[in-house]
């Protein structure tokens, strides 16, 4: 009996935190110009240490004003959507559940779009429009899991089969709206249809944009991990959960609304990427256990690691043009979601 | 004022208090009832008539009754997860439904029919979360969890099972895991839902003996709903008849174990005989 301690989470998270540091490293120096390393770390250096005028110009416009955004965001969406996708795996105890597969993501997508058609009508001063969008993208995506949630129900009771069917459906439906939105308005803030259907890192947001989806995350996935322990006892079913003092409905509105945030801010500002809520949890579990107090910051790391290493490859594979990285997460995830499903039905 | 005068004062002076403490009645079912309604604008589609019993502490009740005749519904009213229409479940004076799910928690256990994961435990894990209810913020295990949680192996007679992955254990062996979390939820009442469906006669006869010696050691007041008409005659020290919702008897086994009252309750033709323990005993009457 060895009872999962704060220390061994911590432990766990500072290894990923390593792996992270690497990717990151590895991500900046790769690209159509390479990087050395060494003068990666001098620039680095010389940045902590605010002598920004000895940077080549160079350098500093590939590595701290494209590259590094780029990667910042990529952290910040892969380790949103991870924690998002294991939530509404534990609350809806349904290992295939993803905010892309559920729809949630074309729903957020819906939302942002549809906020920013108004917003572009209203006559707002530019910072509250920027906000507009990704609140828009958290109303589509909240409203999203309750219709697939309701879709879900039969008898009371939660259906896995008929759950994932309504996801599917529900998905395939908003990107049609997606398609149709983006042909019949188009105004010049909106991304095009590549970036809302599969998702694209390469336009990171405004600074005052970024700092709210940081600032959204640590408040989201940290209300989450509040309830860690209870989505434990979650996954062997809500009335199970009930005798054993979880005060459900508590519970699920936290995390519904937690986790439909970290999809909407993480759609807003980087379209829909496909199965890191799926693939990323999952081997998590593998490595680490399936308890959430250890999973959910994991899952943060991991997703953040995976969605690093994904974008970096989009951007570099077909170098010099680049590839939506929700092709690449797909690419990998679609096949793994085949393997599970298989696996869960045999 | 001499003690002589005062009954109430030398009773509680006197050593055999503790005992006659210890066996008040814990669990009260005052004149509860209640209806499924679907949908308001229809007449209910099940409705559990009045009923009523009492439980001490260290007894064992067995709610007895056909498919469909309300046991389950019983069961959940005295866990306090559902509302009673009418009437009210005490435990130690408190209402079951009034308090909150953590206290909850604290004083009634629930050992359901079948406990599905969605991603496997080893079986400590599994035990641990009936620490839940006691449990921070955070709510990481404290030695004190631990120890509990090995006494409650223990005390079902598995911790050879501790390491082992729930999915990956027999029926019986899972049974008593669950069971083990229950009393690491350290509570006065103890509710089993069917805990013996799906287990083979060895492991019934086991799971039985294991909460016979529960509630004796430990003063829990157990319910247990079941169909195995003879393992409750042998271990329960109340049986509670149930047909359609209605409360047909409350009793000592003897007392409610009548061949006409059985044989019109499970619409088959049987008799009742006394088994070598003095307690009745049901034998099927096939081919009649």
């Amino acid at each position: 009996m060895r009872p999962l301690t704060p220390l061994r989470v911590l432990a766990r998270c500072a290894i990923l935190a390593v792996v992270l540091f690497i990717v990151v490293v590895v991500a900046l120096k790769l690209g159509a110009v390479p990087v050395s390393l060494y003068a990666l770390a001098r620039d680095v250096i010389r940045v902590a240490l605010h002598q920004t005028s000895e940077l080549s110009s160079d350098y500093r416009l590939i590595v701290f004003d494209i590259r590094l955004p780029r990667i910042v965001l990529a952290i910040f969406v892969g380790a949103s959507l991870s924690v998002a996708g294991t939530s509404f795996q534990a609350l809806l105890r349904n290992p295939l559940a993803d905010p892309y597969v559920l729809g949630v993501s074309s729903g957020a997508g819906v939302g942002a779009i549809l906020a920013l058609i108004v917003g572009s009508h209203l006559p707002l001063p530019a910072g509250v429009a920027a906000f507009l969008t990704p609140l828009g993208a958290f109303a589509g995506a909240l409203a999203t899991i309750i219709a697939v949630y309701l879709l879900g129900r039969r008898e009371g009771q939660m259906d896995s089969s008929t759950l994932l069917l309504g996801g599917v459906i529900s998905a395939s439906f908003l990107s049609a709206l997606i398609m149709f939105l983006l042909d019949t308005v188009t105004g010049r803030d909106l991304h095009g249809t590549a970036f809302w259907l599969m998702g694209d890192l390469s336009t990171p947001p405004q600074p005052s944009v970024g700092w709210i989806v940081r600032l959204v995350f640590f408040l989201a996935a940290g209300t989450i991990y509040t309830t860690a322990s209870d989505l434990n006892l979650l996954l062997a079913g809500e009335k199970e959960a009930m005798h054993l003092g979880v005060d459900i409905r508590r519970v699920r509105l936290l995390v519904y609304v937690a986790a439909s945030l970290l999809t909407g801010i993480a759609v807003s500002v980087s379209g829909a990427i496909g199965y890191i809520g799926l693939l990323v949890p999952h081997a998590m579990r593998w490595l680490f256990g399936s308890d959430h107090r250890m999973l959910i910051p994991t899952a943060a790391f991991g997703g953040a690691i995976a969605v690093v290493i994904a974008d970096t490859l989009a951007r570099t594979v077909v170098a010099p043009t680049e590839l939506p990285v929700g092709a690449i997460s797909a690419l990998a995830g679609a096949p793994f979601f085949i393997y599970l499903l298989r696996r869960k039905l045999a | 004022m001499s003690a002589s005068t005062h009954p109430a004062i030398t009773a509680a002076r006197t050593p055999g208090d503790a005992f006659r403490a210890s066996s008040e009645i814990r669990l009260s079912v005052e004149q509860v009832s209640y209806a499924y309604t679907p949908n308001p604008s229809q007449a209910p589609l099940f409705t559990l008539e009045t009923s009523s019993f009492q439980a001490r502490s260290g007894e064992i009740v067995a709610i007895l009754g056909p498919n469909a005749s309300g046991k389950s519904t019983l069961l959940k009213l005295i866990a306090g997860v559902l509302q009673p229409l009418s009437g009210r479940v005490l435990l130690d004076g408190f209402i079951t439904h009034s308090l909150n799910p953590r206290i909850r928690a604290q004083r009634i256990a629930m050992v359901q029919q079948e406990s599905n994961l969605l991603f496997p435990t080893r079986a400590w894990e599994f035990v641990l979360q009936g620490r839940h209810p006691y449990s921070r913020v955070f709510r990481f295990s404290s030695d004190e969890d631990t120890l509990i949680a090995r006494n409650a192996l223990v005390q079902v007679g598995a911790e050879h099972l501790s390491d082992r992955w729930m999915d990956k254990i027999s029926g019986g062996e899972k049974q008593r895991v669950v069971l083990a979390r229950a009393l690491a939820q350290q509570p006065l009442l103890l509710l089993l839902d069917e805990p013996t469906l799906h287990l083979d006669i060895g492991a019934q006869v086991d799971l039985l003996h294991i909460l016979r010696r529960l509630a004796a050691e430990n003063r829990y007041t157990i319910v247990v709903v079941t169909h195995e008409l003879n393992l409750a005659a042998e271990y329960a020290d109340q049986v509670a008849l149930f047909q359609r919702g209605r409360c047909l008897r409350v009793g000592p086994p003897a007392a409610v174990y009548q061949r006409d009252l059985l044989e019109q309750v499970f619409q088959t033709s049987l008799t009742v005989d006394l088994g070598s323990s003095g307690r009745p005993r049901v034998s099927l009457l096939s081919g009649s």
